[in-house]
This record gives C-alpha cells, sequence and structure tokens, in this order.
C-alpha cells in the first residue's frame, strides 16, 4: 500500500500479535485471555476458511449461483464475532460468513442463500444474526434503529453487563461512500445509540480501491459525527477481539456509538463473478499473503508450545470433513416451488395474491392432468 | 361520541388513540415532536408521550425508514412521517428494498409494522416537489399496502387500522383535504382497512376515486344529478390490494366506469383499474373503461396546477364521453 491511508497505518494500527505471531504490547489495547482461547479462534478461522473454499468450489461447479468470498478476513470476522455478548446481535453485509459462524448459523443457510433456495433461512432473531443484506450500507440503518429501539427497552447502561445490549454493524470500505452509512452515523451519533460500526476495509470496493472511496484513514472520519474511532489489523484476531470488546462495553455502558476500521484484504475476488486480475496486481497478493490471520496465529501457538503437530492436523481433518458433509447437504436442500411462496408476501394475505396464486395452481394442475 | 374534526384533528386523534393503546407504537419524522408536524398533525403528541415516543428525526429520510426497519426488529410499532411526497425518494430504496421484502425473505417470521405517512397531492399552491401524488410507485411494490383516507372519519379510522397492521402501510393523506372538516363518530365500529365504499350511490355511471379526488367526484355526482344523471362514486380507500369486489359490482350494475385520480395517467391506478374492471365486467360494459388523471408532464408550476389537476368539469367531460358510447 502506497497511499496516505496505507502509510499512516504503519503507526496507527492498533495491533497485538504480529504477522510473524509475535504478542506485542498496546497503550491502550490488551488481550487478557488465555491461549485456550486463542486456540479456539484458530479453530474458528480454519473452519471458516474451509467452509468458504468449499462454498467457492460448489459455485465452480455451478451448485451455487454465486459466492461472496471472506478469504482473508477470518481474523476481522472471528475477533469481532467472539467479542459479543450472549444478548448482542450483529447486522452483517453478505460476506460475514465467520460471523455467522460465531454466532452458531449453521452454514447451510448461507449456501442455501447463495444457491437461490431461498432469501435468508436462518432464525435472524433466536441467533442475533440478520439476514445479509445485499444493498451495499442498508443494514447500518437497520442496527442503528435496532439501537435505538434497545435504548428505549432501557437496556443500555443499567450496569448489568449481562443485561446491557450492543448493536454491531458491519460494512465495508465502499459502503462508507453510501448515504445510508453516513445517515446511520448521524442518527447514533444523534441518540447516542448502543452501537458499534465496524467497517471491514479490505481494500477493494470489486474494482475501485479504497482511495477511490476517502482521502483519509476511514476511522478518522467518525470524529467528524462526534464518536470515536480506531484502526485495528484486520488480520490480527487478538486486537479486533480487544478493540471490538472496548467497542461493546462502551456501546453497552451508554457511552454511545465507535467506529473499528479493521484494515485487512480481500484476498479472493469479490464474488465468484469478479476477476480481480483485471484491476490489481499480484504483488499486492503476495503483499497481504504474509499477513495472513491465520498463520500467524499458527505460528503463535507453535512458538508458544501451545498448538502441535496433531492439533493443527486435527483442526484441518476436522475442516474437512464438515466441509465434505456440507457438500453433501448443499447439493439435498430442496429446490423452492413457486406455488409455496404467494403465502409469504404479507402477514394478513391479500385477496388479490390468493387469487394469482388460486389461477398459478390451476395451470400447473393442467402439466399433471396432461395424459401420460 | 360524534365531534366536528378536520382530518388533521382527526388523524392526531387516531395517532393519540394508537399511542395510547400501545406503548410500542412510536412516531418519528421531521419536525413532529416540538412543532407538531409542519401540518400539526403531530401536535401536542411529544409533549403528552415524551420524547422517546413522539422522536425528532435528523433531517434524512432514509435514515428515518432505516432505523424504523431497526425498531421493528425489536418489537416497536413505527409511523413514520415523510414531510412532503417529493422528500420520499430518498427513503425510496428503504421501502421498496427492506421494509417491503423482509417478512418474504425470512419466510415470514420478521414482521414490518410500519406505518409511513405522507401527506400527497397537489392544490395547495406548493413550490416543487410538494404537490406529487406517486402512489402507483408503491402500490407496485409487493408486500407493501397502501391505503388513502379521503375524510375525517376515515383518517381517524385508519391511521389506527394501518398502525395495527402487521404489514407495512404507506398512509396517503391529501393535504388539500386536511382543513376540511367533518363528523368523526369515535364509538362507531370501522370497517375493514382493506375495503372500498360506496360514496354516493347511482346508477348511471361508477366514478372510481380515492383520496383527494373523492370529494371533486362527489362534486361531480351533485353536478350531473342537475342534469338528470345518476353517478355512484365509489372511494377505493386502499389502493394496494384494491377490494375490486365492490367496484365491480358496481360497474356491473351501471355498465361504465371513469377511473378519477390526481396522479400521471400512464400506468397509473387508473391503468390497473381499467384492466381489471376490463376483465371482470366485460359482459356488463356499455364503454370502455376512462381515465382522468393528472397529465404525463412532471408537475407543473403552482400557478398552472389548476389546469393540471382534474376537476368537476374534466370529470364530468370525461362522463360524457363514457355516456355517449
Amino acid at each position: 500500500m502506497s497511499d496516505a491511508s496505507g502509510a499512516s497505518a504503519e503507526v496507527e494500527l492498533v495491533q497485538l500479535l504480529t504477522p510473524e505471531g509475535l504478542r506485542v504490547e498496546h497503550p491502550l489495547y490488551s488481550f487478557d485471555g488465555d491461549d485456550e482461547q486463542i486456540r479456539g479462534w484458530y479453530h474458528d478461522m480454519v473452519l471458516t476458511r474451509r467452509i468458504d473454499a468449499e462454498a467457492t468450489a460448489l459455485q465452480r461447479q455451478g451448485e451455487l449461483g454465486l459466492w461472496a468470498s471472506c478469504l482473508g478476513q477470518e481474523a476481522a470476522q472471528i475477533g469481532s464475532g467472539r467479542a459479543l455478548c450472549d444478548q448482542d446481535i450483529v447486522f452483517p453485509t453478505y460476506r460475514e460468513h465467520g460471523v455467522a459462524w460465531c454466532l452458531g448459523v449453521d452454514p447451510i443457510h448461507l449456501l442455501a442463500f447463495y444457491r437461490g433456495v431461498d432469501l435468508g433461512g436462518w432464525d435472524s432473531q433466536a441467533h442475533r444474526f440478520h439476514l445479509y443484506t445485499i444493498v451495499i450500507g442498508a443494514q447500518t440503518l437497520h442496527a442503528t434503529g435496532y439501537a435505538m429501539a434497545v435504548e428505549r427497552d432501557g437496556l443500555v447502561g443499567t450496569g448489568d453487563p449481562g443485561r446491557d445490549v450492543a448493536v454491531l454493524g458491519y460494512f465495508g470500505d465502499g459502503a462508507t461512500s453510501q448515504g445510508d452509512v453516513n445517515e446511520a452515523f448521524v442518527f447514533a451519533s444523534s441518540y447516542n445509540a448502543p452501537i458499534v460500526f465496524f467497517c471491514q476495509n479490505n481494500q477493494w470496493a470489486i474494482s475501485e480501491p479504497i482511495e477511490r472511496q476517502s482521502r483519509i484513514p476511514l476511522y478518522r472520519r467518525a470524529s467528524g459525527f462526534g464518536f470515536p474511532g480506531v484502526r485495528v489489523d484486520g488480520n490480527d484476531v487478538l486486537a479486533v477481539y480487544a478493540v471490538t470488546t472496548a467497542a461493546l462495553d462502551r456501546a453497552r455502558t451508554g457511552s454511545g456509538p465507535s467506529f473499528i476500521e479493521a484494515f485487512t484484504y480481500r484476498m479472493g475476488a469479490h464474488t465468484t463473478s469478479d476477476d480481480p486480475t483485471r484491476y490489481r496486481l499480484a504483488d499486492e497478493l503476495e503483499h497481504w499473503r504474509l499477513k495472513d490471520p491465520i498463520e500467524r496465529v499458527r505460528a503463535y501457538l507453535t512458538r508458544n508450545g501451545s498448538g502441535d503437530e496433531a492439533f493443527f492436523a486435527g483442526v484441518e481433518a476436522e475442516a474437512a470433513d464438515y466441509a465434505a458433509d456440507l457438500r453433501v447437504r448443499c447439493l439435498s436442500l430442496p429446490e423452492p416451488a413457486m406455488i409455496d411462496l404467494f403465502d409469504e408476501v404479507y402477514a394478513e394475505q391479500t385477496p388479490y395474491l390468493v387469487e394469482q396464486k388460486a389461477r398459478y395452481g390451476d395451470y400447473l394442475a393442467t402439466f399433471e392432468e396432461a395424459p401420460a | 361520541m360524534i365531534s366536528k374534526l378536520t382530518m388533521i384533528k382527526a388523524l392526531n386523534a387516531g395517532l393519540r388513540r394508537a399511542l395510547e393503546a400501545d406503548p410500542k407504537v412510536v412516531i418519528a419524522g421531521e419536525d413532529v415532536g416540538k412543532l407538531g408536524g409542519v401540518f400539526r398533525v403531530t401536535e401536542g403528541l411529544q409533549k403528552d408521550f415524551g420524547e422517546h415516543r413522539v422522536i425528532d428525526s435528523p433531517l434524512a429520510e432514509s435514515g428515518i425508514i432505516g432505523t424504523a426497519v431497526g425498531m421493528a426488529l425489536r418489537g416497536y410499532r413505527p409511523v413514520c412521517e415523510i414531510q412532503f411526497d417529493g422528500f420520499v425518494f430518498p427513503a425510496f430504496d428503504q421501502i421498496v428494498s427492506q421494509v417491503a421484502r423482509l417478512h418474504f425473505r425470512s419466510q415470514g417470521r420478521l414482521l414490518m409494522p410500519i406505518v409511513i405517512r405522507i401527506p400527497y397531492g397537489g392544490g395547495i399552491g406548493a413550490v416543487e416537489h410538494h404537490s406529487e401524488s406517486p402512489e402507483a410507485l408503491f402500490c407496485h411494490t409487493p408486500g407493501l399496502k397502501v391505503v388513502t383516507c379521503s375524510n375525517p372519519a376515515d383518517a381517524y379510522w385508519m391511521i389506527q387500522q394501518a398502525i395495527a397492521s402487521d404489514d407495512p402501510i404507506i398512509f396517503f393523506e391529501p393535504k388539500r383535504r386536511y382543513h376540511e372538516r367533518a363528523d368523526v363518530d369515535e364509538s362507531a365500529p370501522p370497517p375493514p382497512l382493506h375495503s372500498a365504499r360506496i360514496a354516493r350511490s347511482g346508477s348511471d355511471l361508477t366514478l372510481v376515486a380515492y383520496g383527494p379526488m373523492v370529494k371533486t367526484c362527489l362534486d361531480a355526482a351533485e353536478a350531473a344529478a342537475s342534469e338528470g344523471r345518476d353517478l355512484e362514486v365509489i372511494d377505493l380507500r386502499s389502493l394496494s390490494p384494491l377490494d375490486l369486489a365492490l367496484v365491480a359490482e358496481s360497474v356491473q350494475k351501471t355498465g361504465r366506469a371513469v377511473t378519477v385520480h390526481e396522479a400521471p395517467l400512464n400506468l397509473g391506478l387508473g391503468a390497473e383499474l381499467a384492466a381489471r374492471i376490463s376483465e371482470q365486467c366485460f359482459y356488463s360494459l356499455e364503454a370502455p373503461v376512462l381515465r382522468v388523471g393528472g397529465f404525463d408532464t412532471p408537475y407543473p408550476p403552482s400557478r398552472a396546477e389548476e389546469e393540471y389537476l382534474p376537476d368537476l368539469d374534466r370529470v364530468l367531460d370525461m362522463v360524457d364521453r363514457s355516456l355517449a358510447y
């Protein structure tokens, strides 16, 4: 990264684990957990990457209509997802597969969405993980409104950390140019809503580099809206966890919104329909490959004696088994039928749709009645 | 209890009843709090129900609707005010891409009990973007329901019914009728929200109208009566879904239908009505379904709006054309 934001990243980035796997101190943030926790996150990240790879393969084989890979962003997603308390809620984009994993959303639902089986099949309220939103940035307003409702419910700043609720809203670097995202910042700030805006700056909005969206580091925009912003090494799961935990606590205690810019990189294409070789150089990919979020944790665990070959091989084997099973389940997903969808438009069905459905049913019946 | 109220006071009373009836009802919009809205529809509500329930929003329409989605997801029933018809478009994406679809996307798990109030239509000599009739855009969007009141009694009841609905409702208020007074019986049980009503019975021709044009059509029917023509006037009330059964029954009786709205004709409500009346009443029709509407120009400068807006004479002209078949 040769731009101003990249250069300044070296001094402004919160980092607790270097790409070489060395723990480093930061004056404001620290990770106080143990290696068992880090082993768990390693497991999460490997599983997320393997599921992501399986989904990409399924798309290449024609089994998914599309897939938006989160390759390279595992630390940003697992670190933030694992920082959530049981009562917090997430509003994702369409790429938060690792966060979905943290909240117990069965990955088969994500595949079903991209296969074209449904438009969001998981129980978003039960999992506290809202449906994927494809319109860029629209969900940040939903997250803000939800946070405003939490505040109305009296669940902010009660002093009971097991009760107070924080909202975590995800979006990307491209979304920061959207009106909705800026409006979300205004509303959240104006009402002091208990929300954390979590921006994964993966450097690319399809083909447009971050410089097309912003002339200053994104996290600095927060101050213009009246709340703090911080840039964290998005490939450092420890730092992301520490920074997100602090921001969620801040929201829960009634101190208002904050902005996290997770500085990361989209190692894959925007989606399976994209060809990044048309707009970015292989050098850049190599540069970021050295900062891989999983490799640095593996290096740390190895160096610290907290993970041996048996552990790593075990996680790999589990991931492979999980992916194989997921593939089978994906291929056996039931096909949706138009006739079933008429009833899902409204809470109270309309006579017009009843009639339209009936006519379509009659039409379908003409095929069944045809003699063999 | 019967009282004579303007539509503004009737809406205010209806909103007050809704706020009293359900603590999850919240009102949000620009200037709806301390000011009571630019038309005073929400006057006094913030004072009585507090800033947490009657929310002055930042000046951002998409933000108003987008945050309402989030509040609805946590069990609230937001009633959003868009200050003027022409200002709904910054929120159009949130309405058609989010509000309208979340029930469908979630296989019915998520409810969007959001009411979006929009003062609409012309006739008040306003500046640009303050006289639009965009109802067809919302009727064309699956997942939304669209209603409009034509009189204070309907305003009082329909706003409460809309708020009680678990589906998102675009609630159009004919701003040029805001100050007209009529009896409101707060004890009479209202008809279902998505039903049309016969505003005037007649046997020669059916005028199908809604919102601000109902009064125009009633005036036209009155004038026609003096010439011995007996016109029936239907107030649609619900634009999506349409209560077509009542319309069809009427047209099968009269054999003629003229639709009337302020919105441009091309692909407006009149077009949908004409298609469906033709389909359902083909053997009863003595004339093609004819349409009166605004012209297919952008809304004109206000000194030309009297020419643009359908009035009694243009309605009667079309009635003549229908009766000439």
